[in-house]
């Protein structure tokens, strides 16, 4: 019972970590069909901000919370302007360039961090679950992530952002048509997209430890969630396919190893992709958000 | 029928809650050159890419047949190995390559290399592109892309041509020499044309089949057709460009 | 009338200068570290092959690179002799690639979503191969050794004499002649029909299937082609550094032969070889000191050429050069300007190319206003 218990736990938290990571590159793909490579830079970059504000005294809840959006969501800006902007539409220099500056960022954190893995402790206290004892934490990863979404939800269902937003994804030259400038609407939603990253990243910090190299592992399992998720209804299609990810990859887990878990996960991408080539939402959520 | 070059019977196509084609029975035989016409939504192009493969079909669909062959369940690249040369809707050529690229890769397929390099200057000849042979497609003007593309489809020697629009977007000489062209193509191929252009249409002269609401609605020589007032009353409110 | 001169055509002046070049090298110099120069630009060139000219983006094509390394390993292991091996390390990629290609190309895969299934596909091969430490994870004699890898195996031998090793200078041979080999059977390929209808497919799917071709079936058999080719440098790769380790496989790897092709440009075969060469020469550079993030220049490179030179070094020099003598007017005897565009070749279209989404014209509508309207695209117009 206490181990089912656990069970359950263990995948409600590897879903909203997938979910939380997957957010901002959910936007930003659904949105303007970028794929941000550099997207899990920018969740290392988070966790990372986190990491110095902690070092200087800040109190850890704010620098995760707070800080560490508001600085990725720059970061985020910055890069719109110098470099997305002038690939829209050409979606594999896209891939191309953030990928290059993924690399870049990587380099610039390594010489400012240093390469070696560094940790931030984590604030909450662990709990006994039965004979099991568990990261009081996790909880609060997964609340976070709920309340994200809904929040997320919210502002795409009951806004006149969120209006904008949804008629833009379905046609780019809506937000003209409605009197906005595209543009700015981009550029907007890409710092959005960034500074979900961050927090995404200054959340997770406490957990995963930091390594400049940790953005690999994260855009790796984002990009697959979200592209199977596909860009149809962010939302939905997000949670459908970390859902479905969360839930195989920790059963395998636990029935054999976490190795082959994680390629239990990527094999199910593969299947997924095949069987439906426009992703989960653009089978099945075809009118929802 | 023994001389069918196209048949379907009860061709069915939905979409959803619509019902694009409804039961259609349409007979073309050898050597006809026959109008598909109808206004925006009624199924023409539709039915056309039933025929095509471009929509792929099951036993459910009904049943179409090409020269006697069950075309059902076929991909669009077997149907033109049968000899069926498609010109769709929106043209679709290779615009980074030359007019005479576009044509070698049509002969190519059909001829083998031996004769792929005569088969594209008869086109060239034929179809008047002489002057823009070495042009970059992606260069030209919409309704030379419109002549590039049927002369693709020349290029492939077919015995049944399927046009779908191609008076799009051209105008006056151009659709007089589209006309002339198409003639010529009859003497050696069966022929459907789907367009909404009924200038064009009544230039052509041919038997017309029209479509409403999925379903053909009447077939006859053109002058019957278009002076019917059923027709007529069809098209209100549609009219071309 | 000539079609499609160019991507076929072999210029024999060049070709053989540069042969003479690397066969004559080691009489003047070391070829430890060509050698290993040699075999990225045989990497890249397999992916410039597939990419340029069919248009298939590949983002692991890494996977191949590996499965050829650790197919021969393994199989030199078991086997004692390397003729067999390096054959096996040339199949076993292409197998694998044509199965992992049917089963995208004949499910009509878009190309983002190709993309993400290559992707994918290297990223297991990674993740199971750094996992198998442990004395039970073994294909016969050898064991696949998880993070550390399969150290210590035979390296190529004269075939039948399984005591000579061609150690040293022998290998840098192999690989020269490999990489001229692969480059001639690339532009063969690509003189040949079947070249050309990739070109094709490239363009319009659409249209070349409309024209009758089985476009999955051709994708399907470029793809083989290029792993085949990345087998080979893989297998060599391995030979060069007596390790094969799960790096191999990694995203790192990936993403280099991914730099050095469209660094060196999309859309012909000398630039990606030359790109492998100076890149690959620069990451060799950087890894013995710590000044510079070789990441940091690696990506700031990427995100340069990206944004200035889109088709590469390579076309973009090419293109320079034509521009140079481009328009030459002449005024005809009663004052008639002619323009003779030399850039409008047939020839030059073939290789033109254009990165973004296939199917239609290249110029995509997705973002209204978008700024930057790749270069190229203007320098063909006369």
């Amino acid at each position: 019972m206490d181990y089912a218990a656990v069970v359950v736990l263990q995948i409600l938290y590897m879903i909203a970590f997938l979910a939380l990571i997957s957010a901002g590159l959910a936007i930003v793909f659904g949105m303007m069909r970028v794929i941000n490579l550099a997207h899990g830079e920018f969740v290392m970059l988070g966790g990372y901000t986190t990491l110095a504000c902690d070092r200087a005294g800040i109190d850890i809840w704010f620098a995760m919370l707070v800080i560490a959006p508001l600085v990725v969501g720059l970061v985020g800006l910055i890069i719109e302007r110098l470099v997305i902007r002038f690939l829209y539409g050409r979606m594999i220099d896209t891939m191309l360039a953030t990928w290059g500056l993924s690399l870049l960022l990587i380099g610039l954190v390594t010489l400012i961090f240093g390469s070696s893995a560094v940790s931030v402790a984590a604030p909450l206290p662990g709990y006994q679950l039965g004979e099991f004892q568990m990261g009081g934490y996790n909880l609060f990863i997964i609340l976070v992530t709920l309340v994200l979404y809904v929040a997320m939800w919210v502002v795409l269902r009951h806004t006149r952002l969120g209006l904008v937003a949804r008629g833009a994804m379905q046609n780019a030259e809506i937000a003209s048509a409605l009197g906005y400038n595209p543009r700015t609407v981009y550029m907007v939603t890409f710092t959005i997209g960034a500074a979900l990253s961050g927090l995404a990243g200054g959340v997770l910090a406490p957990l995963t430890g930091l390594l400049p190299a940790s953005g690999g592992a994260y855009i790796g399992q984002a990009f697959i969630a979200v592209i199977t998720g596909g860009a149809g209804a962010v939302i939905a299609g997000t949670l459908a396919s970390t859902g479905l990810f969360g839930v195989v990859s920790q059963l395998v887990s636990f029935a054999y190893s976490p190795v082959i878990g994680e390629i239990a996960m990527l094999a199910l991408a593969i299947i997924l992709l095949r069987l439906m080539p426009q992703g989960i939402s653009g089978r099945f959520f075809r009118n929802s958000q | 029928m023994s001389d069918a070059v196209v048949e379907t019977i009860d061709l069915t196509m939905r979409f959803g809650g619509v019902t694009a084609v409804d039961h259609v029975n349409f007979t073309l035989r050898e050597r006809e050159l026959r109008c598909l016409i109808g206004p925006n939504g009624a199924g023409k192009s539709t039915f056309f890419k039933c025929l095509t493969g471009q929509y792929r079909l099951t036993s459910a669909n009904g049943r179409v047949f090409i020269r006697g062959a069950d075309v059902v369940g076929m991909r669009p690249h077997e149907v033109v190995r049968m000899g069926v040369g498609i010109k769709t809707q929106v043209p679709s050529v290779m615009n980074g390559l030359t007019v005479t690229e576009n044509l070698w890769l049509a002969a190519r397929r059909a001829h083998g290399w031996a004769r792929s390099t005569a088969e594209v200057q008869r086109v060239i000849d034929e179809v008047g592109l002489a002057d823009i042979a070495r042009r970059q497609v992606g260069e030209l003007a919409h309704g030379q892309r419109q002549m590039v593309e049927i002369g693709i489809v020349l290029a492939q020697d077919p015995w049944l041509v399927l046009l779908d629009e191609p008076a799009a977007g051209i105008t006056g000489a151009e659709v007089e020499r589209l006309v002339v062209l198409i003639r010529q193509i009859n003497q050696s191929a069966s022929v459907v044309v789907v367009d909404h252009d009924m200038e064009f249409v009544r230039m052509l002269g041919s038997t017309i089949t029209v479509f409403h609401q999925g379903a053909v609605l009447t077939e006859g020589l053109a002058p019957q057709v278009l002076a019917d007032a059923r027709v007529r009353e069809v098209y209100i409110g549609n009219r071309t460009q | 009338m000539k079609a499609w001169p160019s991507i076929g055509q072999i210029r024999w002046g060049w070709f053989l200068a540069a042969a003479a070049v690397l066969l004559l090298w080691p009489v003047f110099a070391d070829t430890h570290t060509p050698t290993v120069l040699l075999i990225w630009a045989l990497f890249a060139l397999s992916l410039g092959l597939m990419w340029g000219y069919a248009g298939l983006l590949s983002f692991g094509h890494s996977a191949y690179f590996g499965l050829g390394a650790y197919t021969y390993a393994i199989a030199v292991i078991n086997i004692g002799e390397s003729t067999v091996p390096l054959l096996l390390a040339v199949l076993v990629p292409a197998v694998v690639a044509a199965v992992i290609g049917a089963m995208m190309f004949y499910g009509r895969i878009s190309d983002v979503y190709m993309g993400v299934i290559t992707l994918v596909v290297t990223l297991i091969l990674f993740k199971f191969m750094s996992a198998t430490a442990g004395d039970q994870y073994a294909i016969g004699d050898a064991r696949l050794g998880g993070f550390n890898g399969i150290p210590g195996f035979p390296i190529l031998n004269v075939p039948g004499m399984p005591e000579i090793s061609l150690f040293g200078v022998p290998m840098y041979y192999i690989a020269a002649v490999s990489l001229l080999g692969c480059y001639l059977i690339s532009r063969w390929i690509l003189a040949r029909s079947f070249g050309r209808v990739l070109v094709g497919i490239r363009e319009n799917e659409a249209r070349c299937e409309l024209l009758g071709y089985s476009v999955p079936a051709y994708k399907t058999a470029i793809f083989t082609i290029s792993a085949a080719m990345a087998g080979l440098a893989g297998c060599l790769f391995a030979n060069w550094t007596e390790i094969v380790t799960p790096g191999v496989f990694s995203l790192r790897s990936a993403a280099e032969v991914i730099v050095w092709t469209i660094v060196g440009g999309v859309g012909t075969l000398i630039g990606p070889v030359l790109g492998a060469m100076a890149l690959g020469m620069v990451k060799l550079l950087l890894g013995e000191q710590t000044v510079i993030d070789n990441s940091l220049l690696l990506g700031l490179i990427l995100v340069v050429v990206v944004l200035a030179i889109p088709r590469g070094v390579v076309p973009a020099l090419q293109g320079w050069w034509r521009g140079r003598a481009r328009i030459r007017v002449q005024r005809a005897g009663h004052g008639r300007v002619r323009q003779r565009a030399t850039t409008v070749r047939s020839g030059e279209s073939a290789t033109g190319w254009r990165r973004d989404a296939p199917g239609g014209s290249g110029a995509s509508a997705e973002a209204p206003g978008t700024g930057g309207r790749l270069p190229a695209q203007r320098a063909v117009r006369p």
